[in-house]
Protein backbone atom coordinates (compact mmCIF):
# COMPACT_ATOMS: atom_id res chain seq x y z
CA UNK A 1 0.00 0.00 0.00
CA UNK A 2 1.26 3.70 -0.51
CA UNK A 3 2.17 5.83 2.11
CA UNK A 4 -0.96 8.20 2.82
CA UNK A 5 -0.11 11.87 2.47
CA UNK A 6 -1.66 14.55 3.75
CA UNK A 7 -1.95 19.02 3.21
CA UNK A 8 -2.78 20.60 6.41
CA UNK A 9 -4.51 23.75 5.80
CA UNK A 10 -5.29 25.92 9.15
CA UNK A 11 -3.72 29.57 9.41
CA UNK A 12 -3.18 29.28 13.33
CA UNK A 13 0.08 28.23 14.34
CA UNK A 14 -1.08 26.01 17.31
CA UNK A 15 -4.01 23.94 15.21
CA UNK A 16 -1.18 24.04 12.25
CA UNK A 17 1.57 22.51 14.72
CA UNK A 18 -1.06 19.88 16.55
CA UNK A 19 -2.68 18.70 12.96
CA UNK A 20 0.90 17.93 11.99
CA UNK A 21 2.35 16.62 14.86
CA UNK A 22 -0.80 14.15 14.93
CA UNK A 23 -0.34 13.19 11.53
CA UNK A 24 3.06 12.07 11.88
CA UNK A 25 2.20 10.58 14.89
CA UNK A 26 0.26 8.16 12.39
CA UNK A 27 3.42 7.92 9.92
CA UNK A 28 1.28 9.91 7.52
CA UNK A 29 3.64 12.42 5.53
CA UNK A 30 2.15 15.98 5.56
CA UNK A 31 2.60 19.47 4.38
CA UNK A 32 1.40 22.23 6.09
CA UNK A 33 0.14 25.80 4.52
CA UNK A 34 -1.53 28.66 5.95
CA UNK A 35 -4.49 29.35 3.58
CA UNK A 36 -6.95 27.96 1.12
CA UNK A 37 -5.07 29.80 -1.67
CA UNK A 38 -1.90 28.24 -0.46
CA UNK A 39 -3.64 24.78 -0.93
CA UNK A 40 -4.56 25.99 -4.38
CA UNK A 41 -1.82 26.85 -5.25
CA UNK A 42 0.35 23.97 -4.33
CA UNK A 43 -2.48 21.57 -6.31
CA UNK A 44 -1.37 23.42 -8.76
CA UNK A 45 2.35 23.32 -8.57
CA UNK A 46 1.63 19.60 -9.19
CA UNK A 47 1.64 18.15 -5.59
CA UNK A 48 -0.64 15.84 -5.00
CA UNK A 49 -2.61 14.53 -1.36
CA UNK A 50 -4.49 11.67 -0.43
CA UNK A 51 -6.11 13.11 2.33
CA UNK A 52 -6.76 17.52 3.14
CA UNK A 53 -7.54 18.49 6.33
CA UNK A 54 -9.14 21.94 5.57
CA UNK A 55 -10.13 24.96 8.38
CA UNK A 56 -12.71 26.81 7.40
CA UNK A 57 -11.86 30.15 8.43
CA UNK A 58 -9.16 31.45 7.06
CA UNK A 59 -7.40 34.76 5.55
CA UNK A 60 -7.08 35.39 1.86
CA UNK A 61 -9.27 32.32 0.42
CA UNK A 62 -10.95 30.74 3.70
CA UNK A 63 -12.14 26.45 3.78
CA UNK A 64 -15.24 26.59 1.67
CA UNK A 65 -13.91 28.87 -1.19
CA UNK A 66 -10.78 26.57 -1.41
CA UNK A 67 -12.55 23.69 -1.46
CA UNK A 68 -14.69 24.34 -4.29
CA UNK A 69 -11.92 25.45 -6.16
CA UNK A 70 -9.79 22.10 -5.28
CA UNK A 71 -13.26 20.07 -6.75
CA UNK A 72 -13.81 22.18 -9.45
CA UNK A 73 -9.65 21.64 -10.75
CA UNK A 74 -10.62 17.78 -10.36
CA UNK A 75 -9.19 17.10 -6.87
CA UNK A 76 -11.12 14.11 -5.61
CA UNK A 77 -9.04 13.14 -2.71
CA UNK A 78 -10.88 13.27 0.67
CA UNK A 79 -11.36 16.52 2.13
CA UNK A 80 -12.04 16.72 5.81
CA UNK A 81 -13.57 19.90 6.97
CA UNK A 82 -11.89 20.77 10.78
CA UNK A 83 -13.35 23.75 12.43
CA UNK A 84 -15.00 24.80 15.70
CA UNK A 85 -17.97 25.81 13.71
CA UNK A 86 -20.91 24.03 15.58
CA UNK A 87 -24.11 25.37 14.10
CA UNK A 88 -25.45 23.10 11.05
CA UNK A 89 -26.06 26.03 8.97
CA UNK A 90 -22.51 27.28 9.42
CA UNK A 91 -21.26 23.23 8.67
CA UNK A 92 -24.23 23.15 5.86
CA UNK A 93 -22.34 25.84 3.29
CA UNK A 94 -18.95 24.06 4.42
CA UNK A 95 -19.72 20.51 3.50
CA UNK A 96 -22.04 21.43 0.46
CA UNK A 97 -19.12 23.10 -1.25
CA UNK A 98 -17.46 19.83 -1.49
CA UNK A 99 -16.18 17.76 1.83
CA UNK A 100 -16.19 14.19 2.26
CA UNK A 101 -15.55 14.86 5.93
CA UNK A 102 -16.03 16.97 8.95
CA UNK A 103 -14.92 17.29 12.73
CA UNK A 104 -15.38 19.86 15.09
CA UNK A 105 -12.13 20.62 16.41
CA UNK A 106 -9.84 20.13 18.68
CA UNK A 107 -9.11 17.25 16.16
CA UNK A 108 -8.22 14.06 18.46
CA UNK A 109 -6.32 10.53 17.20
CA UNK A 110 -9.30 9.36 17.10
CA UNK A 111 -10.93 12.01 15.15
CA UNK A 112 -7.78 11.63 12.28
CA UNK A 113 -8.33 7.53 12.35
CA UNK A 114 -12.14 7.77 11.79
CA UNK A 115 -11.25 10.20 8.99
CA UNK A 116 -7.94 7.97 7.69
CA UNK A 117 -10.69 4.86 7.79
CA UNK A 118 -12.63 6.62 5.25
CA UNK A 119 -10.14 6.58 2.98
CA UNK A 120 -10.64 4.41 -0.05
CA UNK A 121 -6.44 3.69 -0.64
CA UNK A 122 -6.12 1.12 -2.83
CA UNK A 123 -2.33 0.60 -4.84
CA UNK B 1 6.02 7.95 47.78
CA UNK B 2 6.92 10.61 49.93
CA UNK B 3 4.37 14.15 49.58
CA UNK B 4 7.26 15.82 49.04
CA UNK B 5 8.95 13.99 46.63
CA UNK B 6 8.95 15.78 43.15
CA UNK B 7 7.40 13.28 41.00
CA UNK B 8 4.44 13.37 43.89
CA UNK B 9 4.48 16.76 43.67
CA UNK B 10 4.17 16.78 39.51
CA UNK B 11 1.42 14.34 39.75
CA UNK B 12 -0.56 16.47 42.32
CA UNK B 13 -0.06 19.51 40.48
CA UNK B 14 -1.28 17.87 37.20
CA UNK B 15 -4.44 16.44 38.76
CA UNK B 16 -4.89 19.58 40.18
CA UNK B 17 -4.88 21.55 36.49
CA UNK B 18 -7.59 19.06 35.54
CA UNK B 19 -9.50 18.77 38.66
CA UNK B 20 -9.81 22.89 38.93
CA UNK B 21 -11.11 23.30 35.05
CA UNK B 22 -7.92 25.07 34.13
CA UNK B 23 -7.40 22.09 31.62
CA UNK B 24 -9.07 19.27 29.74
CA UNK B 25 -7.78 15.59 30.97
CA UNK B 26 -7.89 14.07 27.41
CA UNK B 27 -6.75 17.25 25.42
CA UNK B 28 -3.50 17.37 27.58
CA UNK B 29 -2.99 13.75 28.19
CA UNK B 30 -3.21 13.78 24.09
CA UNK B 31 -0.43 16.31 23.96
CA UNK B 32 1.49 13.98 25.94
CA UNK B 33 1.01 10.76 24.13
CA UNK B 34 2.64 12.60 21.53
CA UNK B 35 5.73 12.73 22.74
CA UNK B 36 7.96 10.30 21.60
CA UNK B 37 11.88 10.39 21.38
CA UNK B 38 11.85 12.63 18.55
CA UNK B 39 9.22 14.94 20.06
CA UNK B 40 10.48 15.00 23.59
CA UNK B 41 8.87 18.05 25.12
CA UNK B 42 6.26 18.32 22.59
CA UNK B 43 2.78 19.06 24.86
CA UNK B 44 5.45 21.51 26.32
CA UNK B 45 6.57 23.31 22.73
CA UNK B 46 2.94 23.91 21.48
CA UNK B 47 1.57 25.18 25.28
CA UNK B 48 4.42 27.54 24.41
CA UNK B 49 3.41 28.58 20.89
CA UNK B 50 -0.27 29.12 22.39
CA UNK B 51 1.53 32.19 24.57
CA UNK B 52 3.05 33.27 21.75
CA UNK B 53 -0.22 32.69 19.70
CA UNK B 54 -2.71 34.43 22.51
CA UNK B 55 -0.39 37.47 23.36
CA UNK B 56 -1.00 38.50 20.06
CA UNK B 57 -4.19 37.88 20.04
CA UNK B 58 -5.56 39.58 22.66
CA UNK B 59 -3.37 42.40 21.77
CA UNK B 60 -5.43 42.34 18.59
CA UNK B 61 -8.18 42.18 20.71
CA UNK B 62 -6.94 45.15 22.55
CA UNK B 63 -6.64 47.81 19.54
CA UNK B 64 -10.50 46.71 18.12
CA UNK B 65 -11.42 47.48 21.15
CA UNK B 66 -10.09 50.94 21.97
CA UNK B 67 -11.00 52.03 18.00
CA UNK B 68 -14.46 53.47 17.23
CA UNK B 69 -16.37 51.77 16.01
CA UNK B 70 -15.41 48.61 17.12
CA UNK B 71 -14.50 45.94 14.02
CA UNK B 72 -17.00 43.51 15.76
CA UNK B 73 -16.82 41.47 12.50
CA UNK B 74 -13.47 41.31 12.93
CA UNK B 75 -13.41 40.96 16.97
CA UNK B 76 -15.01 37.93 16.04
CA UNK B 77 -12.61 36.16 13.69
CA UNK B 78 -9.88 36.79 16.51
CA UNK B 79 -12.09 35.60 19.10
CA UNK B 80 -12.79 32.15 16.65
CA UNK B 81 -9.17 31.61 16.79
CA UNK B 82 -8.42 31.86 20.25
CA UNK B 83 -11.44 29.70 20.93
CA UNK B 84 -9.75 27.12 18.43
CA UNK B 85 -5.84 27.51 19.71
CA UNK B 86 -7.65 27.10 23.66
CA UNK B 87 -9.46 24.23 22.54
CA UNK B 88 -6.03 22.47 20.68
CA UNK B 89 -4.24 22.78 23.77
CA UNK B 90 -7.36 22.06 26.43
CA UNK B 91 -7.06 25.41 28.00
CA UNK B 92 -10.79 25.31 29.33
CA UNK B 93 -11.38 28.27 31.11
CA UNK B 94 -9.61 30.63 28.68
CA UNK B 95 -12.00 29.06 25.73
CA UNK B 96 -15.01 29.40 28.27
CA UNK B 97 -14.41 32.74 28.72
CA UNK B 98 -13.68 33.62 25.33
CA UNK B 99 -16.74 32.27 24.23
CA UNK B 100 -18.39 34.47 26.74
CA UNK B 101 -16.59 37.52 24.90
CA UNK B 102 -18.13 36.21 21.56
CA UNK B 103 -21.41 36.18 23.12
CA UNK B 104 -21.42 40.16 23.58
CA UNK B 105 -19.19 40.44 20.33
CA UNK B 106 -22.59 38.76 18.97
CA UNK B 107 -24.56 41.23 20.54
CA UNK B 108 -22.42 44.53 19.84
CA UNK B 109 -22.10 45.27 23.36
CA UNK B 110 -18.75 47.39 23.86
CA UNK B 111 -19.02 47.47 27.51
CA UNK B 112 -19.36 43.87 27.89
CA UNK B 113 -16.52 42.81 25.48
CA UNK B 114 -14.54 45.47 27.37
CA UNK B 115 -15.34 43.71 31.02
CA UNK B 116 -15.22 40.35 29.82
CA UNK B 117 -11.70 40.61 27.72
CA UNK B 118 -10.01 41.68 31.31
CA UNK B 119 -11.69 38.27 32.36
CA UNK B 120 -10.07 36.28 29.04
CA UNK B 121 -7.13 38.11 30.17
CA UNK B 122 -6.93 37.01 33.81
CA UNK B 123 -7.81 32.90 33.14
CA UNK B 124 -4.71 33.15 30.35
CA UNK B 125 -2.11 34.73 33.18
CA UNK B 126 -3.17 32.20 35.56
CA UNK B 127 -3.30 29.46 33.14
CA UNK B 128 0.08 30.41 31.92
CA UNK B 129 1.67 30.53 35.43
CA UNK B 130 0.30 27.19 35.96
CA UNK B 131 1.39 25.28 33.01
CA UNK B 132 5.19 27.25 33.51
CA UNK B 133 5.29 26.00 36.95
CA UNK B 134 4.37 22.94 35.76
CA UNK B 135 6.66 22.10 32.81
CA UNK B 136 9.70 23.64 34.91
CA UNK B 137 8.74 21.15 37.86
CA UNK B 138 8.48 18.60 34.92
CA UNK B 139 11.74 19.52 33.83
CA UNK B 140 13.37 19.37 37.21
CA UNK B 141 12.29 14.86 37.72
CA UNK B 142 13.54 14.84 33.90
Amino acid sequence: MNKIRALVVDDNMVNQTMHHRLLENLGIENQVVKNGKEAVDVHYSGKYFDLILMDMDMPIMNGIEATKTLRAMGIRCMIAGVSTRSLDQEKQEFIEAGLDDYQEKPLTKAKLVSILHKINHTT
Amino acid sequence: MDRNHPQHQVLYMRRSLFDQGYIDREQFIQLEELQDDANPNFAEEIVTLFYTDSARLIQNIEQILVNKPIDFARLDDILHQFKGSSSSIGAKKVKEACTQLREYCCAENAEGCMRTLQVVKQEYAVLKRKLETYFQMVRQVG
